[in-house]
């Protein structure tokens, strides 16, 4: 027997009972409520509407966390190699949103983009359009609330690799006479492969189980599935429906991840 | 070997801030040579192979490559070949790959460049290696793909950073073995940085030595050895037995001996313990001495002598047959020959 199992028990105790119970009582309900059987499953895999729903998230998420690594990758790139001036001024602008709430970030966006909103405002008073964009209550809008929203979870683990980045291959790189252009590609991205490779799997994981900013900056028009679980929950109760959604996309979000950390063990230096 | 100067630094200076990291280094490297750069820790040595190399400005002073001013060049207009202290492998990259990196830049053919990658992987005898990622590969190894990567495309000059300094003793003599080799093969122009003297006598044909940011010396490693310019020289390349002279500059320690033409201008004259031997009938220079601690090495024994005026001198004897230790406290004669002394 080896001591330190016994030590750690207690967590796994707590763990258990925290979120394994819980989540047999969701595969449980998934299974029973209100049919015995595979038929909520059947449902929640052939209606339209929840398929619709899945279809919808899964590239939603995937749009977010593209625009999220992408953005963040620049962000890091200023505040790992930029001038202390700059490194102090982009540290500021990453810790700030972690003191606002995720609703406060979400209704500022609206203020910032509804139809009467700064942005058309401005663009109005400028004369540049006519009349009012529409750049909430659709996908747009969630897009750039979620990234928002994300994008400082994504600068972590990309910093992390950034910072293990060796200077004197860079140098040596510049040395034997390879463009600024191919450094970037061809060494750098490549070396900090690993923190893409895990803010993508932070950011993804994260956007799909987001409620707020899409039900607030969606109006509904891009229903997600937290949004249809909520539903289903709260306003025509069907708990078996949204039991059997949530292990759906559980299997779904695990399947990815797999995938992602196979790659991920493929980059790490 | 051609005998032509490549390389020459005329007072070159770096400050970094006010301090001063290298004050008016002057030298030539000719065609060919295999230059050590030896020196304590911070003396400056990886500044001035960095500004060779074109990875960092000069503050003051001027580098001239084949008699053209290279002063403002970038590394890359230079071209010389670099092995960073490190390695600076791309971690990403195949040993293969690695070495490619440069002729790929070089915008080499494809057939050239597989040909020229397995000539090198071959020549460093890495085979079998090839596709391999550098954290796959042990210290020794990595140190190989180092040097073939920086002499893929036949740079004239390569600059090395304490290449050896990760790698265990036995790796090390191994690889020093190989640089040798190489730089026979090439005929290249070796600039090597070392803070190990031994390592820096025994590869080079030229060492130059640096203390607190100043060229202290530079000859081939007999001269700078057998002929130190300074005390910190003299002392910086091995065990060096140094005696004040006598007031009026006749002997040391009371006793008359023949000293170096130049001792009148100096105060102290300094030799070699290998060049010091017990004093027999015929020779001229004995001085007298007294033993004072001994300690057993195996093939030889070192002994602390010390002279009448007090001052210890270091001493090897060789443990033969037939050769009784001396006892502590006894007293013996050492004698050396005129010109293996120096004036200091
Ligand atoms: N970028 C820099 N900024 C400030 N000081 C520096 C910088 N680079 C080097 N120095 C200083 O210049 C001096 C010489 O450094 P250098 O790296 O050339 O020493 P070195 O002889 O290579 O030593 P080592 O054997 O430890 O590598 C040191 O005192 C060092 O602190
Ligand atoms: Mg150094």
């Amino acid at each position: 027997m080896r001591p330190y199992l016994l030590l750690i028990c207690p967590v796994l105790l707590f763990l258990g009972a925290s979120y394994l119970l819980p989540f047999l009582g969701i595969v449980q309900l998934s299974f029973t409520d209100p049919d015995p059987g595979f038929a909520q499953y059947g449902h929640v895999l052939s209606d339209p509407l929840s398929l619709g729903v899945i279809g919808r998230t899964l590239r939603l998420c995937l749009i977010v966390t593209v625009v999220s690594v992408t953005s963040a990758y620049v962000i890091t790139l200023l505040w790992v190699r930029g001038s202390p001036l700059v490194r102090m001024i982009t540290e500021l602008c990453i810790m700030i949103p972690f003191w606002i709430s995720i609703l406060s970030r979400a209704f500022g966006w609206l203020s910032m983009l509804s139809n009467r909103g700064l942005l058309n405002t401005w663009l109005q008073d400028l004369g540049l359009i006519d009349s009012a964009i529409q750049m909430t209550r659709n996908e747009f809008a969630v897009v750039v609330g979620m990234s928002h929203y994300l994008i400082p979870f994504a600068v972590f683990p990309l910093a992390t690799a950034m910072r293990n980045v060796d200077e004197r291959v860079l140098t040596a790189a510049d040395g034997m006479g390879a463009s600024r252009l191919r450094i970037f590609w061809q060494v750098y991205l490549p070396m900090t492969a690993s923190g893409i490779m895990g803010a993508t799997l932070l950011v993804f994981v994260f956007s799909i189980g987001f409620y707020v900013t899409p039900a607030l900056l969606g109006g509904g028009q891009s229903v997600l599935v937290a949004e249809l679980i909520y539903l289903w929950i709260f306003q025509i109760p069907q708990w078996g429906m949204a039991a059997a959604m949530s292990v759906v996309l559980m299997i779904a979000v695990g399947g990815i991840l797999y995938l992602l950390i196979r790659r991920y063990e493929d980059v790490t230096p | 070997m051609a005998n032509t100067t490549q390389i020459e630094a005329h007072s070159v200076g770096k400050m970094f801030g006010d301090f001063h990291a290298l004050r008016d280094v002057s030298l030539d490297i000719k065609e060919g040579e295999f230059l050590s750069l030896l020196g304590p820790s911070g003396s400056g040595k990886t500044t001035f192979l960095t500004m060779l190399g074109g990875y960092q400005n000069l503050t003051s002073g001027k580098l001239l490559l084949e008699g053209q001013d290279m002063t403002n060049w970038s590394a890359k207009q230079r071209g010389f070949g670099m092995v960073f202290q490190g390695y600076a492998l791309f971690p990403h990259l195949s040993v293969a790959e690695n070495i490619a990196f440069p002729l790929k830049v070089k915008k080499w053919s494809k057939a050239q460049m597989s040909a020229r990658v397995d000539q090198m992987i071959e020549m460093v005898g890495l085979s079998g290696h090839a596709h391999k990622k550098p954290k796959a590969l042990s210290g020794g190894q990595q140190q190989r793909v180092a040097l073939a990567r920086a002499l893929a495309y036949e740079p004239k000059v390569l600059l090395l950073d304490e290449p050896f300094s990760a790698l265990d003793k036995n790796l090390r003599g191994q690889m020093q073995e190989e640089l040798r080799r190489l730089h026979r093969d090439l005929g290249t122009t070796f600039v090597f940085v070392t803070h190990d003297q031994e390592e820096a006598l025994a590869l080079s044909t030229h060492v130059a030595i640096f203390n607190q940011g100043a060229l202290q010396q530079i000859g081939t490693p007999s001269e700078v050895y057998e002929h130190p310019a300074n005390r910190f020289t003299a002392e910086f390349l091995g065990d060096i037995n140094i005696m004040s002279l006598d007031a009026e500059k006749g002997g040391v320690a009371g006793t008359k001996i023949d000293l170096p033409t130049n001792a009148s201008a100096f105060d102290h004259i300094a030799l070699r313990p290998e060049h010091m031997r017990l004093a027999g009938e015929t020779d001229v220079n004995k001085l007298p001495v007294t033993v004072r601690d001994m300690v057993y090495l195996g093939s030889k024994s070192r002994l602390v002598l010390e002279t009448k005026a007090g001052e210890e001198l270091m001493f090897y004897i060789d443990n033969g047959p037939g050769l009784p230790p001396p006892d502590l406290g006894a007293g013996l004669h050492v004698a050396w020959d005129t010109g293996d002394s120096f004036a200091l």
